[in-house]
This record gives structure tokens, sequence and C-alpha cells, in this order.
């Protein structure tokens, strides 16, 4: 309401359902607009696809996660059992490669979960404490049952009145103003 | 989609809605503390303080305060460390194999099965450590540079279990974290109090639900639990290279990994049932975990308790078959000699009580299948025991064999040790989400969008 042009990131609207979301989703990808999300108690079917999103490219993080804990394991065990000090353990050869194969795998292993908690959470940019969607007070419900698209004001289709009738006429049941910074009065905004 | 869509129906009980889901969760870890939670807490923690106390005592005199002696150096402490890693196995179990196989059931339980995992290998992890004699050098498994400039020796299977072990927490850590997250932001958002919305806000990182953020989310549970099923499976493969890799008759098996998985997975399976009808009951979530989770869980129980059944046969045929006569004694010694005792408990609850799982009506009643879990883990326990302690206490020479007793504080530390795990267990019941709200919204009927 008070809010002017300068102080809005963006445009939050409400959908009935799953299924009003995704086909929303559709439809404003297709009207042109770029910088938006969708957001859900739950990850929607077919939603990535609706949205026009790429694969994420995750696995190949962890695919390289993999092969240096792999490797680096495998390294590390030779480096330490036939180079550096090498000692006789049961008349076995200084690079026993069977006996080195669980804790390789292992590493291997961990590395790889590494990298697609830590790689996920970058490619998230999370944690990220705020955001200013929490300025909505409806939007807390995005965790119990509510569906909400969010339209930023940096996509260059943006215009507060367009996008707000436009969103309206895909059948949303509440479009509001998203502020960037708090405001007077934004807080019991509804 | 479609049969997916009519086995959804089966799976909740009740009419339920998003909001009669996030209600149901949230509202065990926003209501008052039950007086019952504070009672039983209370009995669970001594206990646990028990086992931190006698830790203490046993740093403060050494290893001799256990029924240890030679030949039997490995007792409960080992017993013990592989039968709470077994009990670990349900939940990654539930957690990543059931979701690779698109098991939509797995929805209601994974949270606390998991939960169950996390807390069971750190009861596992404590017992290595506070056998090792001089535990305040226990970092030196770490290979680090070091002033003596010498390495662990990753020839050895002990090293290999620390490699396995501790990877396994920290994977099961990280996959339960990463799972919680939706939820806990669901906690965040309900939050009166301003404490309990700054403490959910911080460990829900931000979450908005967001579809971006979902695609990565989705990818990165997909791949944990691709990277766990092998996981898993390693671990209890590398605990039986503990003994499989030894010389000791009873031990020198090459069937020990297969076997030991298989155990796992039993005795897992039945402590999550344990925990389940008791949590169920305790907090009305009957909706959630229906009967018919419970009746899954059971055939699961039935099908490894088989497994389990064929490894004790295979045993002894491989012990008679292999013609070496330290093998086929060890294997008469456990099933007429001094621990015969302790064989037929393990043959009894392992082997006998399972199958009465055969029975439908059986496997969908609630107090039946709640003793048998509790008897199918005290066969496990057993199990454990007779495969450490048989095979030490009788080995290749007469004059050397000795009778394994516990003292006093191997049995403490061995209850001490379902004090710790069961305080976790009810410190997570309180505080957070026990199961998955997000997934199983996922999993409503009215979440499909066409």
């Amino acid at each position: 309401m008070s809010t002017t042009e300068q102080n809005v990131y963006g445009m939050l609207a409400e959908f009935e359902d799953a299924g009003a979301l995704l086909r929303a989703a559709r439809k404003v990808r297709e009207a042109g607009y770029s910088n938006f999300d969708a957001h859900s108690p739950f990850p929607i079917h077919g939603m990535d696809e609706a949205m026009g999103e790429q694969r994420s490219p995750l696995g190949w993080i962890v695919g390289i996660m993999g092969l240096i804990g792999g490797g680096g394991a495998l390294l590390m065990q030779w480096w330490t059992s036939a180079v550096n000090y090498p000692v006789i353990v049961g008349g076995k050869p200084f690079f026993s490669l069977p006996a080195f194969i669980p804790i390789t795998f292992e590493l291997t292993i961990l590395l790889a979960a590494f990298g697609a908690v830590f790689g996920m959470l970058y490619l998230n940019r999370l944690p990220k404490l705020f955001h200013p969607n929490f300025f909505s007070n409806r939007f807390e419900r995005v965790t119990d049952g509510g569906f909400f698209m969010s339209i930023e004001a940096s996509d260059p289709q943006f215009e507060v009145d367009r996008t707000r009738s436009y969103l309206e006429s895909l059948g949303s049941t509440g479009v509001e103003v998203i502020p960037a910074s708090e405001t007077e009065g934004s807080g019991e905004e509804q | 989609m479609s049969d997916a869509t009519t086995t959804q129906e089966s799976l909740l009980g009740g009419n339920q809605t998003y909001h009669s889901v996030t209600e149901a969760i949230s509202r065990v870890t926003e209501e008052k503390t039950p007086r019952m939670w504070y009672l039983t807490f209370s009995l669970v923690f001594s206990l646990a303080l028990l086992f931190l106390g006698s830790i203490g005592y046993l740093f403060f005199k050494g290893v001799g305060i256990w029924g240890l002696q030679i030949p039997v150096g490995w007792g409960y402490a080992i017993t013990n460390f592989v039968f709470w890693v077994g009990i670990g196995h349900a939940g990654t179990l539930i957690s990543a194999i059931l979701l690779l196989f698109r098991q939509h059931w797995r929805t209601s339980i994974n949270r606390f099965a998991e939960a169950m995992t996390i807390f069971a290998v750190i009861c596992a992890l404590i017992f290595p450590g506070i056998h090792v004699g001089r535990p305040w050098v226990i970092y030196w498994v770490f290979p680090y540079p070091n002033q003596m400039s010498i390495w662990p020796n990753f020839r050895s299977p002990l090293l290999w279990d620390f490699f396995a072990v501790g990877t396994y927490f920290t994977v099961s850590l990280m996959f339960w974290y990463v799972g919680l997250v939706p939820d806990l932001a669901m906690l965040r958002d309900r939050a009166k109090h301003r404490l309990r919305k700054l403490v959910y806000g911080i460990f829900s990182i931000g979450w908005r639900g967001s579809n971006k953020n979902w695609k990565h989310y989705e990818l990165a549970v997909l791949i944990l639990a691709g990277l766990a099923t092998p996981l898993v499976l390693s671990v209890h493969s590398v605990v039986s290279f503990d003994f499989a890799v030894g010389i000791i008759p009873g031990w020198h098996s090459t069937i020990f990994p297969p076997y030991f998985v298989a155990g796992a997975i039993f005795s897992g399976f039945a402590m999550v049932m344990t925990l389940a009808v008791i949590t169920r009951k305790a907090y009305g979530l009957e909706d959630f975990i229906t009967i018919n989770h419970l009746e899954k869980m059971n055939i699961i129980m039935l099908v490894t308790g088989s497994m389990v059944a064929y490894s004790y046969v295979i045993e002894l045929f491989t012990a008679w078959y292999s013609g070496n006569i330290y093998e086929q004694f060890i294997a008469m010694t456990r099933m007429t000699g001094p621990y015969a005792w302790a064989y037929w408990t393990m043959i009894f609850c392992n082997v006998v009580v399972p199958q009465f799982f055969w029975s439908k009506r059986l496997r969908r009643n609630v107090p039946v299948m709640f003793v048998a879990s509790i008897l199918i883990n005290v066969g496990m326990w057993f199990e454990r025991f007779v495969i450490v302690v048989s095979s030490l206490a009788q080995d290749f020479v007469p004059s050397s064999w000795d009778y394994f007793a516990p003292s006093v504080w191997d049995i403490i530390m061995l209850i001490g040790s379902f004090g710790l795990f069961l305080s976790l267990f009810m410190l997570f019941i309180r505080w957070l989400p026990m199961v998955a709200a997000s997934e199983v919204k996922g999993i409503l009927p009215q979440s499909e969008t066409h």
C-alpha cells in the first residue's frame, strides 16, 4: 500500500492449490517473465518444466567430489604406507590394493555426500536467514498448505499494476506487493 | 500415476488435508510437555547418566573393570558396538533404499527411523572408543602428520571400521538434517514465542519452499539416498571384516558380510517397530503410522529374519564342509557347549519368533508385533554375543580356554547405552517433527496437479 516504486522487491500471489500454481507458472513464463519463483509446502511434480527451469548441475559437483574423495584416499594410503613410512604388516606388499579398498570406498561416499549437501546449499544460496518474502504475513502458510508465486521487481517485464492484474487474471486468490526493506506499516499490511 | 493414487489413499488414515498434517505433526512439539514424558525421560536419562558415570570410572580404572580376560579380550563392548550399529541400519534402509524404490509408505516412518539411526550410531561409536585402553589418544586413528611421524595401519579392519562408521554417522546426520529443513521451517512459521522462532529460524536456514530451491534439494536427497544405499551395505560388511579377516574359528568366514547386513536390517526394523508402537500410541499418530505401515515392516522382518536363519544354517554347513576341525568344533560347541543357552536363545528369538508373521492376522496385531520386536532385539544381541565370545573363549589350544562372565560394569553399560539412546530419542520427539510433514503432504491425493 504505502510502498513506493523504489521500495518494491517484488510481488507475491497466492493460489488455490498445487494445480493452480502449476498452471499459473506456465502462463507467467509464457507471458515473458523470467525472474519468478513458485513456493509450495512440497515439491510439485512438473513445476520445473512449467517454469522452464534447467536441470540441476548438482550431479557434477557430487561426481567431482566423489572422485576427489576416492582418488585422495587411495593416494593417501599409498603415500603413507608405501612411500613416507613403509612398514611390513603381515607380509603384505606396501601398496596392498585390496586392503585399501574399504577406506577408498568410504571416503568416496563421504566426499560425494559433502558435495551433495554443501553443493545444494551453495546452489540454493542458503543459509539465507532473511528474505523480503518474509515481510508478507500470509507467506507463513507456505510451509503449511499455501501455494505462492513470486515475481521480482528486477524482472524487465515487471510493472506493479500490470503484473498485479495479470496475476489476478490467472486466478490468484490474493496479490500483494513485497517491499524491499521494512517500511512503516508494512508489517500489518494485509 | 493413477495406480499410485489408489495406493495413496490407504497410506494415511482419516481425511487428511495439508493443514491437518501440519497440525498433527507440529502439535507434538508445541503443546505442553506431557507428564508421562517427564516421568519416562527422568528414568531413561538417569540410566544415561549412569552410563556416563561408569565411563568415567572406566577411564579412571581401565578396561579391567569389565569381565574381559585372556582369551576373551572382546566382550560386551564389541557385542554392543555391533548391536547398535546394526540397529541404525533400518533407518538408512527406510530413508534411502525405500526412497529409491519409490515406496511411498516410508514417508510416515522415515524421519524417526533416521533419528534412531543417528542415536544408535552414537551409542555404537562410544563402545570401541572406550574399549581402546587409552581413549585419550583415540585421535591417533586420524591420519594426521604428527611428531611420531608414523601413520595409521590402513591394512587393519579396525581402521576400516573407524572410516566406515564415521562416514556412516556423518552421512546419516547430513541426510537427516537436509530432510528436516522444510519441516523446521514449518515449525518456525508457526512459532509464537520469539525464542522458538529464532531457534527454528536459524536451523531452518531461511527455507521458503521456493521451487528453485526444491529443484536442487530434491536432487540432493535423491543423490544422498543413492550414496547411502551402498554405504549402509558397506558399513556392516566392514564391521563383519573385523571378524572375518581374523583367523579365529567361527569368525573366518566369507558369508559374514551379507549375513551381518541382513541381521542389521532385521534388528533395526525390530527397534523401529518397538519405538513406533509406543510413539504412535502415546501421541495419537495412528492416522500417520497406520497398521498397514506396521504390517509392511513386519514383512521386512520376516524376509530379513529368513535370511538370518539361512545364514545360521550355512554357517554350520560351511563348518562341516570345510573339513577344518577347529571350525567344526566351534560350530558344535556353540550349540552344546558353555554358551549353548545363548545360542538357543538366539535361535528362538531370531528364527522361531518371526515365523509368526506368516499369519496376516498376527502381523496386524499390535501387541504381538511389540513383543516380537523386543524378542528379536534380544535375539540379535545374543547373536553378536555368541559370535564374539564363544569363538574367543574356545579357540585353538584347550589350555587357554576360559569362560567369559560379564562384570557388573558390563551390564550397567549395556543398560546405560539404552538409557542414552532413549534419552536422545525422547528429546527428538519433544523438539523436532517426528514425521516428515513435507513428504507426507506430497503424497496426499490433493497434491496431484491433474
